[in-house]
């Protein structure tokens, strides 16, 4: 991947910062530059909150190639405490016990790296609380 | 806006074509289609294609495909929305007519799929999903849709059996269908114990990656009436709808909600009701994918679509058959084409030519056509005159 595509998602990668619509107060991640529900452009800067609830989730069996030696993984999508719902992969868990509506707690991991000499990709993940 | 007709289709045997170019089968379908109506020549094109960059390395299909069909120098234009540029492509080619900029208009779409292995053509279709926010955290489109059917299971109780019946329904109308990549019949048995890609769905209850192309000729009621001599089917309703690219931002998981309100739309425009429809082309990329879709077309309440299945309301012999053709399932999903495949199938339904797989009585259908996990959906709807 080139380095400006992966360098300009860091703020939500590493930091999880988000935008709370000063018209409406919806929070959106990644942010927008229009709200879709008021259609202010105004927003101020927030830090999504790390613990929520798991909606659904599904085990990768076949997985994309840069994911081949994680595969089987879990990933779902977490409804955040804010009401921000986003996907991510679910680990540190027992792939048979993962049940919707368990508490789930969002943690910084390495994602995948892009060989010998890439870019090593973070991002942030799932584990159950 | 004039009256749309619908002249002619053309649509040959989909699977691995190794042998055959992108631009072959495109022209293949589209002499097929100009033969069926009849016609002398073609005022403009529009053509459905996802990702001939990705999967072989080919763009600017306006001028490629016009050139290889002897058209130039018409107007001609590359429709995509990811899977569903076909439906998408038949939208823009009847607004052209009905608008009257454009009097005998080809519509095709074609998806050439095998030039490149199996993770080519995974990477390349999962540019329909957002590839920030999604596809970043190793997602995939089975997996998207496999997390659909978990919520649709947790919340309204739908059940494994119940989504292998969408396979076996389709592969059973496929076998009935020459042109389908995989006429197989398969069990309710096959298909809860086929490999697991993602979890609950497994390898039968995804669509295949296919070689294909399909076309259709569209003229304005006037001028169809003077030279068609088959039945003549008339487009009454369009509808085209989006919705989030990413499936984590929608308010329910369960919900198609594009295919809701551009199924709205094209009742609206039509006059009808769901339960006027006699049958449906719809959207299986994955057997979850159709039981969604037939709710959020209202042919069944919300939550109620994988009974509704497995009580034979949408089998051939049923209330409203969907997927006679064999759907994405059997057929096979050349992405681009198959908004396009899904009016052929009407279009044959509706002047009778659909042999073993006939409906009875088909007077209205209907095609819901998706891109990615529901980010667009188009629905048009047909009637014989």
């Amino acid at each position: 991947m080139p380095a400006p595509k992966y360098w300009r998602e860091i703020p939500q990668r590493y930091r999880l910062e988000g935008a709370k619509c000063k018209g409406c107060g919806q929070v959106y991640f990644p942010p927008r530059l229009i709200c879709s529900s008021c259609k202010s452009r105004e927003f101020e800067m927030v830090n999504l909150q790390r613990e929520g609830e798991l909606l659904t989730y599904t085990i990768i069996r076949v997985p994309p190639s840069q994911f081949t030696d994680q595969s089987p993984y879990a990933i779902g999508i977490v409804e955040l405490d804010r009401g921000v719902k986003i996907l991510s992969q679910i680990v540190d868990c027992d792939l048979d016990k993962l049940e919707i509506g368990q508490r789930m707690r969002i943690e910084f991991r390495k994602i995948y790296s892009e060989g010998e000499a890439g870019i090593i990709c973070y991002g942030y993940k799932c584990v159950p609380v | 806006m004039r009256e749309v007709a619908i002249i002619g289709v053309g649509m040959n045997k989909w699977g691995e074509l190794w042998y055959k170019s992108l631009r072959d089968i495109f022209t293949e379908s589209a002499l097929l289609a100009i033969d069926d109506a009849g016609v002398d020549h073609i005022d403009s094109m529009y053509v459905g294609c996802m990702s001939s960059g990705l999967f072989v390395g080919q763009e600017h299909l306006s001028s490629l495909l016009a050139d290889y069909l002897g058209v130039c120098p018409i107007p001609s234009a590359r429709i995509e929305s990811a899977c569903a540029s076909g439906g998408l492509a038949l939208r823009i080619g009847f607004l052209d007519v009905a608008s009257g900029a454009s009097d005998i208009v080809l519509v095709g779409g074609v998806e050439k799929m095998t030039d490149v292995p199996v993770e080519g053509a995974t990477f390349a279709l999962s540019t329909a999903a957002d590839q920030e926010y999604e596809v970043y955290s190793g997602i995939t489109f089975p997996g998207l849709y496999a997390m659909m059917a978990q919520a649709h299971m947790h919340k309204y109780g739908t059940t494994r059996e119940q989504l292998a019946q969408v396979a076996v329904k389709n592969h059973h109308n496929g076998s009935m269908n020459p042109l389908a990549q995989f006429p197989q019949k398969v069990t309710v048995e096959n298909v809860i114990n086929s490999v697991m890609i993602a979890d609950p769905l497994r390898i039968l209850d995804c669509s295949p990656i296919t070689d294909g192309a399909a076309a259709v000729i569209l003229c304005p009621m006037d001028i169809a009436k003077k030279i068609c001599k088959k039945p003549l089917v008339k487009i009454t309703g369009s509808g085209n709808a989006t919705d989030t690219i990413a499936l984590h931002s929608r308010e329910d998981i369960t919900e198609i909600r594009s295919t809701k309100v551009a199924a709205e739309k094209a009742y609206k425009m039509a006059d009808k009701k769901p339960e006027d429809i006699d049958l449906a082309e719809v959207h299986d990329c994955f057997t979850i994918a159709e039981i969604c879709v037939i709710e959020a077309l209202g042919f069944v309440e919300k939550g109620k679509g994988g009974k509704a299945t497995e009580g034979g309301l949408t089998a051939l012999d049923g209330k409203i058959p969907v997927n006679t053709s064999g759907g994405l399932k059997s057929k096979g999903h050349p992405v681009g084409a198959t908004g396009i495949a899904q009016v052929c199938e009407i279009v044959k339904q509706l002047r009778g030519e659909a042999n073993d797989r006939q409906v009875k009585n088909a007077k209205v259908g209907l095609t819901q056509n998706m891109g990615g996990s529901g980010g667009s959906s188009v629905v048009h709807i047909m009637e014989v005159v």
